[in-house]
């Protein structure tokens, strides 16, 4: 039997349609349901970065987040290291480079969020940048003890904290 | 060259082994991702940032410390064949197996540590061992990772950990996974149930060869899907934990089997050893899920005269690329399947 369609192609599909308890038999070639979509066997396959993708799209067309940036703007959004734009990222659940996290920083954590439940890393850190961060920290602490003892008018005791703080300082450097 | 040494150099550790657990552990892998901080990952980078990223694994690799014998090989430079039974053997990924320019793959000589280079991510370490071992091939994996950190500066954020081109591998980069054999929970169609649970559980379940492919031969694929939030330590303890479940389980399904209708289960292993052992042409499929039922009656102790890991090394053995390379030439499917029967035939006979 020919397509119904195109009439050149052998028909190789054969649809049942029942609309309204009105039985329609259709013969199509594949290439002709194919392009009239009666071929769901055929649709684009349904992979992980489609998945992905839905969670971005989702994220930005959802009324509850209430984004006054809007969807253009995401749009046009591009990490200036590596180039990297978001309908690409999108279109491929992939990042460019280290960059694009800090780039795309606003929907990284709510990306993360949504992965992992967390967006905050607590496991292994790079012994170099350990060491940074551990510094870091305890500059953070200091600050806090120092405007304590500000607070509390013990200015001798403040004015250590700050040459400590100093030289923590001069180490990041 | 003799089959049997042929063999042995197709088999590598994990194979030859048996671990902890091995009645229905098969192996362990630890996987982490890591990236060269500046660079862009390698689906961004031009063939000059990716050839970089080559030549510093390169420099670190060839600095005197590496006391893991780990060597580089470009891929291109590696025949397809091989890059096949690379696959086959888990050494690499299949997207990695079709190489390319400055992709590139380093291993140890027993190839229980190997380091895809510019595949998704710069790098990514893994270790496989044998039987249940996911603490020891976590200490390992850590440990390739502090040396090539020790030279190389990785992308890390304070916040959101080790940056990797796929969001879902942020944090820890780490992936742990164990495979399993479970012929019993198949058999008493509780594997759904199990399974189901798993993924409820924050764990992926897949097939042999990962992502999208089949369960074949019983054997699953059990992972973590969150690498960011928890520690690697409590990532493996969750793993290993639900593990120590499904080991219990598959156990307690063979005991049921063999005391409710031994004899049904007898004369299943019995015929698929018949057929094994005679067979002078088999499919993939049907010589995995025989050799399942072999594995399952050697484990119970039914047939004693065959060694038990022999599920472990005709897996990888009877695949195509595998064959193959045995061969040293292209077979055809009919060829194959020659083939495959008449290495499973003197395997089996060998013992």
């Amino acid at each position: 039997m020919l397509c119904q369609s195109c009439q050149e192609e052998e028909a190789t599909m054969h649809l049942t349609k029942i609309i309204n308890n009105q039985k329609k038999e259709i013969y199509l070639c594949k290439k002709c349901a194919q392009e009239k979509g009666e071929l769901a066997f055929s649709a684009p396959s349904f992979s992980f970065n489609n998945l992905l993708a839905g969670l971005l799209n989702n994220e930005f067309t959802s009324k509850s987040t209430g984004s006054s940036l809007g969807l253009g703007y995401q749009e046009q959004k591009e990490c200036e290291n590596c180039g990297l734009n978001y309908k690409e990222f999108s279109n491929s659940g992939r990042l460019g480079c280290n960059e694009c996290y800090l780039e795309f920083g606003n929907w990284t954590e709510r990306l993360l969020k949504k992965i992992h439940g967390s967006n905050r890393h607590n496991g292994k850190v790079p012994q170099r940048t350990g060491g940074l961060i551990k510094v870091k920290k305890e500059i953070q602490d200091l600050r806090k003890q120092m405007q304590a003892a500000v607070e509390k008018e013990k200015f001798e005791e403040a004015a250590k904290l700050r040459d400590k703080i100093k030289e923590l300082e001069a180490e990041l450097e | 060259m003799s089959l049997t040494s042929k063999i042995n150099n197709t088999l590598n550790k994990w194979m030859r082994g048996a671990g902890p657990d091995s009645d229905v552990v098969i192996s362990s892998r630890i996987r982490l991702a890591r990236n060269i901080m500046g660079i862009p990952f390698p689906k961004s980078a031009d063939s000059e940032d990716s050839k970089h990223v080559v030549e510093k694994v390169k420099d670190v690799l060839s600095d005197g410390d590496n006391e893991y014998g780990l060597k580089l090989l470009e891929l291109e430079t590696i025949p397809a064949l091989e890059r096949e039974v690379m696959v086959e053997k888990h050494l690499i990924s299949p997207e990695h197996a079709q190489a390319g320019e400055n992709k590139a793959v380093s291993l140890t000589d027993d190839e229980s540590i190997s380091i895809m280079i510019n595949e998704e991510d710069h790098i990514r370490i893994q270790t496989l061992l044998s039987g249940l071992q996911l603490n020891e091939a976590w200490e390992i994996n850590n440990k390739v990772d502090d040396y090539l950190e020790s030279q190389l500066n990785f992308a890390f954020d304070e916040r959101y950990g080790y940056l990797t081109a796929c969001p879902t591998n942020a944090g820890t980069g780490m992936r742990a996974s164990v495979m399993l054999h479970l012929p019993a929970l198949n058999l008493t169609k509780r594997i759904n149930d199990v399974l189901g649970a798993i993924s409820q559980l924050g764990l992926a379940v897949r097939g042999l060869y990962g992502e999208g492919s089949e369960a074949l031969g019983n054997l699953y694929q059990v992972s973590n899907q969150v690498t960011l939030g928890a520690t690697e330590e409590e990532i493996i303890d969750n793993l290993q934990g639900v593990i120590n479940q499904i080991i219990e389980q598959e156990r307690s399904a063979r005991e049921a089997l063999l005391k409710e209708n031994e004899l049904k289960l007898e004369d299943r292993i019995y015929r698929a050893y018949g057929i094994l052992s005679y067979a002078r042409q088999i499919s993939t499929k049907e010589a995995m899920k025989l050799i399942s039922d072999v594995r399952l009656g050697i484990d119970l102790e039914i047939i004693e005269n065959v060694s038990a890991n022999i599920l472990n090394q005709l897996v990888i053995l009877i695949s195509p690329a595998a064959l193959q390379k045995l061969a040293e030439k292209e077979l055809t499917s009919t060829q194959r399947d020659q083939k495959r029967a008449e290495l499973i035939r003197s395997r089996i006979s060998e013992n």
